[in-house]
Parts: C-alpha cells; structure tokens; sequence
C-alpha cells in the first residue's frame, strides 16, 4: 500500500497504520504545550475585557419622569422627533389622542413614544384619568446591549448615555434580543447600511449644554434632567413629603441594575408593565451572562480544563487502541 | 501527454453496467438541486435588496430562522465531527474510524454553511470583518466568543479535511491547460502538507474538540441575557451546560443518520454492525443529557408547570419525549439498535430533537414584550433555508463521489480492479464518476482509455 496515505485521520487498513508511537507522543507533547500557549494567549484577552460593568462618572446624568404630572400632551414625541431629524408634522398635531387607542413602541424614525393605561378618548371620565407614560431607551447603567455587542458599537458613556456607533456595527442584532425592555429598532428597510436607531439621550444637545428636547418642552416639569444622583434624591424626597400621591418606589434605581431614566407613580408600577415598565430583578441581565462567561473563560480555566482532559485521555487510552 | 494504452477494463462489471446510484445527478438529486437554485435566486434577492425585503424580521423579532436553523442547529448538528473525532482519535477506539472522514465532512460543510448563514443575516454584512479585528473586539460580547471560535474550528475543519485532499491528489495533479505548469509545485505543496499535517494532526483534533466545547456551550449562553422574553422552561444559567450536553448527545446519532443516508443513496451496503455498536453510547449521552435537564428544572421549580398544558410545556414534553426519552428506549435495546430502520428511527428522533430545541430557544419559546407580535419566516427565509440544506446535500455528494471520504465507496474500486485513470481533471471532478477516481493500486498501470472519460485525455 502507499505509504503516503498514512495521514493521522483515517489509517486505512491494517497496514497502512504505521503506528509511529514515537512521532504520537511527541504529537500528544506538542499538543499539550500548544494548547498552554493558546489558552494563556486567551487569557490575557479574557483578562483585558475587565468586568462589562462601565466605569462610571459620579456625574453621571439621567432623567426622572414624574408620571403623576404627565398629561400626555406628547410635544416630547415631537421635540424628539425635531432633535433627531426624524418625520414629524407641526405641534398641533401632537394633540390627536387617537394613537392611544394602541400601545406603541420606539420605532426607527420615532426614539420616543408616550403610551396610555386607557383610550382617554374612549371614556373621557375625569374620575379615572389615564396614565402616561413616555418610554424610550433607558439608558441603564450596566447594558445588556453594550455587553451583547461583539464589536463594541454600543457604548455606556460614563456620563450616562448609551450610545451606538454606526460605522463599528455589523447588524447582528444581538443588542435587540439582548435588550430587557425592547428599546431598540431597526432600519430593515435600508438595503446595504441599516442602522440600530434609538435615544441617545440628545449627546448632541447636552454637548452643548442644552437640555435633551424632550425635557426642554415638556409644559408641566413631569421630566426633569440632572444628575441621576440628585435625581434619586429628589425623587425619594417627593414620596417622602407626598406618600399619598405616590407609590413609595423610583422605577429605574434598581431595575435591571438601574437605569438613567427613573420613573415615579402614583399607581403601581406592576400596572404599567405593558405600557412598557417591565418588571426586572436587581441585577442586570448581563451580569449573569457575563459572570458565566468569566466563569468559563477567565484565567482560560474552561479551555484549559478541556485541554487537559483530552490529553490525559489520549494517553491514557493509547496502550490499548492499537491493533 | 499519457499514453492511451486500452487494456479490457470495459469487462469490468462496474464499468460495463455502472451502477446508476453513483452517477452525480440521480432523479433525487436533480430535485435537491432545484431545491438550491431557489434557495440561490432567494439568497440573491435578499443581497440585493435588503433584510426588509426578504425576510418577516420585526424590531420584537430581530432573529428568525437564519439564525434558529442556519446558524443554531447547524452548529448542533455539525457535532458528529468532534464527538466521533475524540472517540476515534483521542480515546483511539480505532474501529470507528470509517465514521470520521464523513463525520468531519459535514462538520466542515455544515460550519461553511453556518458562516453564510451568518453573513447571509448580518445587515451589514460587509462589514464582517470588524469582528477578525482587536480593536473591535469586545471580549464581555458571548457572541464575540462564538463568533471566534466558530472561526478557529472552521478553519480547523478545513485543516483536518485537508489530508484527505492529500490522499486523493498527491501524485496525481493534473491542472488543466496553462495551469499544468503549476502541477509539480502543487504537488510538492501537497506532499508538504501531508508531511507536515501528519505530525500535527493530534493538535488540531485536540484544538477542534476543544473549540467546540467552548462554542457549543457559549451558544446556549447566548441566550441566558434575554430576561423576560425566553420562557422559565428553557431560560436557565444552565443553558450553557444543556447546548453542550445536547451537542454530545446529537454527535453519535447524526453520524447514524448520515451513514444510513449516504450509504443507501450510493447503493452500499451500509455499516449496520458498526452503527450498532456506536449506538451503545447514545443511552449514556442522552441520558445524562436528560438528567441535567430535569434536575435544572426541578432546581428551579419549573417541574410542576408541567402540569399544567400550555404552549410552552407542550413544546418542551414533544422536545424531551419524542427527542430524548423514546430514543434512549430505542438505543437502549440490543435487537432494536442492531436493525438499520431503528438506528435511523432513532437517529432520526434525536436529531429532531435536538434541532426542536434550539428552535424553542431561539424561536418558540422566545416571546417579545412588544403585544400581538408575530414572526412567520418570509418565503425567501424559507428558501434560503432549504437551499443551503440543498447545497450542503449536493457538495457533501460531490465530494464523496471524488474523495476518499466514505470506505465502502472507495474501498469496492480498490479491490476490483486496477484503477486506470490518473488523468482526472480537477475541473471535472464533479462531473466525473466516482470509478474513475478510485485509487490505482499500482501507479504504473497505464491509463486505459473509457468511454466515460472522453475528454479527458491530454
């Protein structure tokens, strides 16, 4: 037989597996020191990446969103709308209260939209007014998104904002299944460069130092911006000097690990699930993730773990194999 | 250039009555092959004009079929490369080594497939590249590690597969036209290879196992971050653990259900035998497959919902009864595992199953928070599919009709007649019947001259 089909994968028959015990073992050597190397190279990758949670500025900004105030005016759709050069008509039209009938959600050509418990135009009751609630992306403060994103588009400013980087992307999408409140959207519809859209909290604005456009309009202070801090302070102060207006909790403090954009309500929160509130642990989703990553990965402990035991394996197992 | 000496090489009866089952394009075969030219037109349409013209894909529904079946069950399902690799090479059970070459042939198509697939969904596809570059890596991404390790162990695959390239073409390079120039170096390059790849082939398959493990695992950890929107029944921190015991336990029945298939269509008679005996493991795989899923449960109180009968303990007692449970009865019996219809029944089942629950993962058990939304996959999703299954099919054929990839295919020609042709183009490979590219026992038997091989000669 020809000598020269004696690859390592498919000795053929009997005689063509020359069983070279010495070029094995020292296969089986080389294997091992390879497999060191490749993993401690790992290691010092696995290592560079630190912990997903964002070093963040003590400064860093927010905004709190008194619902009890909302009166559901929707000039903060259209402010956004205008700040981002996303379509919208004139001002007026914000008073057509017809698209409470549905509950909406960010889309790509609109980062904010203010959703309703009822139809106001359906019972326009005073006794039981509806309740707004405007939602867009929270900003949390240990994204999922930014922990999803392979390639580092989305980024958590340590200001606060999380931002997406267009030109870094590759459009997997994985930030969208990644998101625990189901911010972002997508330009399906552009063909070769479809970007992730979605608030950025007017980086653009507060750059300047304007106010992002939603809070700037806002006719009755139910949006505030500032220090999330400060904001958390003001807001646990409200409740404390008006525990029968609201309920005593800040969404956003804790919720997925917190988020830049708190709420505060005068009916539970669990009621507001569907307009887009929804109920989250304390801990973000990418800290589970990311800590069974680390778990794995770090130190290479995993791949080394594998290497190890297939060596001991191949060793063990080889008096026996041959024929 | 060679001598066109004729010697009764048309009395062989292979030759003289060629087994129609080993030509290219049988009737099945020109169905799989349309099946491919839709899936071709499909993918083309989705290139040109976009995600959103092609595909059902919402902002509740970012990730559809491509990345549920393309990509998801096409890694579980490549499985059979690495499991059969590390019984064959690492534990050296030296029997099953006819199951490693097809093993790690679909291994390497089914990864080539998956990369596509991949690029096939990305919306900026071209912009694929970021993810080979440092700068861009975010190492905390789950994604980032799979998207690496899929790479690594594809090009693996590709290393692996390469000595049987070597064993097919080493000294028998023929490059057509100006290109005959290169045959020496080609050949030398070849040689070189084999040389070299023989030496470090326990690496690579050690490397290979061990990417596996980690991608396969990180697969399923993938999914851990959706809070709220995977349901309790399959949403665990020990996704993880399950998409790599699950991929062990698919291995060993995809090889059972390939060789079932291959061998059949090629009109072979099959290695029931040694099936049988590989069919040994599947109880334990399965087993502690199933094990580690019901003590998940159990630990996290997800039992008793079963209970109750909804969508989702629906999907998952089909994914653990029909995938799991009824195949480990059936590998479990010595008379039943010794009969070719149930190996494949059973083979069958677990492969289902296995691609049943990567879809409950991905697809069915994944409700967005966004009310009333809805993903059905767009014909051209459909398509795409089917298509890339179809070319998978069709090059998985090609290449076993021309490289020593399944024994019985290659070993019959070896033993029946002195193999006459070298003179094989490498551009006609597809086209060429399998006899005509069996080995020569001895290289100096002079090429005979086949009706078959018209054009061939130089």
């Amino acid at each position: 037989m020809n000598a020269r089909t004696s690859s390592q994968i498919t000795p053929k028959s009997g005689s063509s597996v020359q069983a070279p015990t010495d070029t094995s073992r020292r296969g089986f050597l080389k294997a091992g020191a390879v497999l060191t190397a490749l993993t401690v190279g790992g290691k010092a990758l696995a290592g560079s990446g630190a912990d997903g949670a964002a070093k963040l500025s003590e400064g860093r900004m927010g905004v709190l969103v008194d619902l009890t105030r909302c009166v559901g005016c929707r000039r903060c759709e259209w402010a956004c709308n205008d700040a981002n050069n996303n379509p919208h008509g004139k001002l007026e039209e914000c008073d057509d209260q017809s698209v409470f009938a549905t509950l909406r959600r960010p889309r790509t050509d609109q980062f904010c939209v203010v959703n309703a418990t009822r139809n106001p135009l359906a019972d326009p009751s005073p006794a039981d007014p509806p309740i707004f609630t405007k939602i867009q992306c929270m900003h949390c403060e240990y994204p999922p998104c930014v922990s999803a994103c392979l390639v580092g588009a989305m980024q958590k400013s340590p200001d606060g904002p999380v931002t997406y980087d267009a030109s870094k992307c590759i459009g997997c999408r994985y930030c969208m299944i990644a998101c625990p409140f189901e911010r972002l959207t997508y330009e399906y519809d552009r063909r070769f460069t479809p970007r992730v859209r979605k608030c950025e909290l007017c980086l653009h604005r507060t750059r300047e130092g304007k106010l992002p456009a939603c809070v700037e309009i806002c006719p009755v202070e139910a949006l505030q911006y500032g220090r999330r801090e400060d904001l958390l302070r003001i807001a646990h102060e409200r409740i404390a000097a008006h525990p029968d207006r609201y309920v005593d909790r800040v969404y956003g403090e804790t919720e997925g690990g917190g988020t830049s954009w708190l709420y505060l309500s005068a009916r539970p929160f669990e009621q507001l699930v569907d307009l887009g509130l929804p109920r989250l642990p304390d801990k973000s989703p990418a800290e589970r993730t990311e800590r069974i990553q680390h778990a794995i990965f770090k130190g290479a402990a995993g791949p080394l773990a594998i290497a190890a035991i297939l060596t001991t394996l191949h060793f063990l197992t080889r008096k026996g194999g041959h024929a | 250039m060679s001598a066109s000496i004729s010697i009764p090489i048309l009395a062989h009866p292979t030759l003289a009555a060629p087994d129609s089952r080993r030509r290219y394009f049988t009737p099945g075969m020109l169905v799989v092959t349309a099946i491919a030219a839709i899936g071709a037109a499909a993918w083309l349409f989705r290139m040109l004009f976009g995600l959103g013209a092609a595909t059902n894909l919402t902002d509740a529904y970012p990730w559809g079929i491509w990345i549920g079946i393309d990509v998801a069950t096409g890694v579980a399902l490549a499985a059979g490369g690495f499991t059969t690799a590390f019984l064959a090479h690492i534990l050296h059970r030296e029997r099953y080594h006819p199951l490693v070459r097809p093993a790690l042939l679909t291994a390497m198509l089914g990864y080539t497939f998956v990369a596509l697939g991949v690029a096939t969904d990305l919306g900026r596809f071209w912009a694929m590249w970021h993810v080979m570059l440092p700068p861009f890596w975010q190492p905390n991404s789950v994604l980032f590690e799979v998207a690496i390790c899929v790479m690594c162990y594809l090009s693996v695959l590709y290393i692996e597969f390469l000595p049987v390239a070597c064993e097919r073409f080493i000294g028998r390079v023929h490059l057509p036209g100006r290109l005959a120039a290169l045959n020496q170096p080609v050949d030398r390059a070849l040689r070189f290879a084999d040389k070299t790849l023989g030496r470090f082939m326990t690496i690579f398959i050690m490397l290979g196992i061990m990417l596996s493990c980690m991608h396969q695992s990180s697969l399923g950890t993938l999914m851990v971050i959706t809070h709220g929107k995977l349901d309790a029944l399959w949403h665990t921190p020990a996704l993880p653990l399950l998409f790599l015991l699950s991929a062990f336990a698919v291995g060993y029945p995809m090889v059972i259900f390939e060789s079932i298939i291959a061998h059949r269509s090629f009109g072979l008679p099959g290695e029931r035998d040694l099936l049988a005996e590989l069919g040994r493991f599947i109880p334990f795989t399965l087993g502690l497959y199933l094990a580690v899923k019901l003590a998940d449960l159990a630990l996290r109180d997800q039992l008793p919902r079963l209970l109750v009968a909804d969508y989702d303990t629906r999907m998952l007692t089909i994914e653990v009864l029909f995938g799991v449970v009824v195949p480990i009865l059936i590998f479990s019996s010595r008379r039943l595992r010794a009969q070719t219809r149930w190996q494949f029944l059973g083979a069958a089942l677990v492969v289902l199953g296995v691609a049943f629950n990567r879809l409950n993962v991905f697809l069915f058990a994944y409700s967005p928070l966004e009310r009333g939304a809805i993903y059905r996959p767009s014909v051209s999703e459909i398509a795409v599919t089917l298509g890339a299954i179809a070319l998978t099919v069709m090059i998985y054929r090609a290449i076993a009709l021309n490289l020593p990839v399944i024994e019985q295919l290659h070993d019959d020609h070896a033993h029946h007649a002195p193999r006459a042709h070298d003179d094989v183009h490498l551009t006609v490979l597809a086209a060429v019947p399998a006899q005509t590219i069996a080995r020569p026992i001895t290289p100096t038997v002079p090429a005979a001259e086949t009706p078959a091989l018209a054009g061939v000669k130089e």
